[in-house]
């Protein structure tokens, strides 16, 4: 259910870290189910510089808008252009093509703070 | 004051089918079970059931019911014949909405209204005090229960089910039948857009109802697709686009209350017809499929000229779409506007309401 190998939060993001050192953001399957059909995402510029802890993206359901955070720093690469006409996209595959952000310059020791896919299935028993 | 919400008589039902509750006015209610765009489209394109216990049911009765009731209700109760429904508004003194209702009449001296689950203890407080004692009221909400069958395809499912032929019965019309012993209700009424039905009836038989539905293959709809229908439809929402500051007149649904008997609040509604409204309700869409939710500031140019009173993305439609309140001389079909949503700034305009009507997409039945 919770795919190995991605770096999770409690805010209930994944992240990937590719070969090239891009780093590529989602949210959970958790999230998406939670959030029920989502209707419209919010995209940021590519270029655009994220803090630590803040929102890049915002994803809103047929019942509410909720803000997506960046865990560490990076720099938005590319954006996921095809949720703009499919956003339900991520309520089907949330781990696959309902990517919604690639980051550069992501420190991979930041990474190392975040759960495991163990850990953040343990995490969701808790909330 | 925080107290547990109260369940429903088909909460069970609702666990079993793994709907997701959400507290709402006091009741733990389904807000989806296989998803809120499943069921709007299947609303809109067959049938789906909603339970709708929760809505308030009053029994009036005894004689001169009807000319008691005209005093209180804002709907032309006199001119009702039996097995007619009739919407109208329960206005305080200064013409502010306390309710809006849906009056149903036996004969003249027998009434039910149906009300709004978080008006409802408001309510039977108003009427007690405003009813002579000459009638009887009573709020039978707990005896029994409600569930709406909507869609184009409701009224022959419903008909097969009930084994009553609702397809020939009228628009805001109603009838009594019997089912196992007991005594319901039908009406043709809703709160979709769409053809359909609404049933009323003791607790067990209602109950019963959910089940053989569910056996004739109607799926349930929860609250999050009942909100978008509403929406969809150009349907006021108690709480949202009326509240007890707001009059008939800046609803812009003054035809609801026209009768020339007099009624509690009309001196205030007419003087308010006749001055002007400051503000009125308008429908708006946005540019994008990006909402804009209750309480969101609109602007017309530099200006802040009202707020949003509900807002959703249309899964009919595909666009995002809203009731606003809004200064008078911004409430233009056309008109565009800003709403502030907090995080970022939407391009909207006025358009008419309904958003959506059925008849329009159902070019091939």
């Amino acid at each position: 259910m919770t795919p190995e190998g991605l770096f999770y939060t409690k805010d209930h993001e994944w992240l990937r870290l590719e070969d090239d050192g891009i780093t590529v953001v989602g949210i959970t399957d958790h999230a998406q189910e939670a959030l029920g059909d989502i209707t419209f995402v919010e995209l940021p510029a590519v270029g655009r510089k994220i803090a630590a802890g803040t929102s890049f993206a915002v994803v809103e359901s047929v019942k509410a808008a909720s803000d997506i955070f960046m865990p560490v720093e990076g720099t938005v690469a590319h954006v996921n252009t095809e949720l703009a006409a499919s956003p339900e996209t991520i309520n089907r595959d949330p781990y696959g093509k309902g990517w919604i952000c690639r980051f550069s310059g992501c420190e991979r020791s930041a990474l190392d703070g975040l759960m495991t896919a163990k850990q953040y299935a343990e995490f969701l028993k808790s909330v | 004051m925080m107290t547990a919400p109260k369940h429903t008589p088909l909460y069970e039902a609702h666990i079993k089918a793994g709907a997701r509750m959400i507290d709402f006015s006091g009741w733990l209610m389904p807000v989806q079970y296989d998803g809120i765009v499943a069921e709007h489209t299947r609303t809109r394109s067959d049938a789906s059931m909603f339970d709708t216990c929760h809505m308030g049911r009053f029994d009036v009765a005894g004689v001169g019911a009807d000319e008691a009731l005209s005093r209180v209700l804002t709907a032309d109760v006199m001119r009702m014949r039996n097995g007619q429904c009739r919407y109208g508004f329960l206005l305080d003194d200064d013409g502010g909405v306390l309710d809006d209702l849906i009056a149903y009449r036996f004969n003249a001296d027998h009434w039910m209204l149906v009300v709004n689950a978080g008006t409802r203890a408001g309510d039977v407080s108003w009427f007690r005090e405003q009813l002579p004692s000459t009638v009887t009221f009573a709020d039978e909400s707990d005896r029994t229960g409600k569930l709406d069958v909507q869609g184009p395809g409701s009224l022959e499912v419903a008909s097969r089910v009930l084994s009553v032929d609702v397809s020939s019965l009228g628009y805001f019309k109603f009838l009594e039948f019997t089912r196992a012993g007991d005594r319901l209700i039908v009406s043709r009424t809703g709160y979709t857009g769409e053809k359909g039905i609404e049933v009323y009836g003791p607790v067990p038989a209602i109950c019963a109802l959910w089940e053989a539905f569910l056996a004739a293959g109607v799926r349930p709809a929860g609250l999050g697709a009942r909100d978008t229908l509403r929406l969809e439809a150009g349907l006021p929402l108690y709480g949202h686009e009326l509240n007890r500051s707001i009059t008939p007149v800046e609803a812009g649904m003054e035809r609801y209350a026209m009768k020339q008997a007099p009624f509690i609040g009309k001196e205030a509604m007419s003087r308010h017809l006749a001055a002007g409204p400051a503000r009125r309700l308008c429908g708006f869409r946005t540019r994008s499929r990006q909402s804009a939710r209750a309480g969101n500031v609109v602007r017309d140019g530099g200006a802040v000229v009202g707020e949003v009173t509900s807002g959703s993305f249309s899964p009919s439609l595909q666009y995002a779409i809203g009731f606003a309140y809004v200064e008078t001389p911004s409430a233009i079909v056309g008109r565009p506007l800003l709403i502030d949503t907090g995080r970022n700034v939407l391009d909207a305009e006025v358009v008419g309401t309904p958003f959506y009507r059925p008849s329009e997409a159902k070019g091939c039945i």
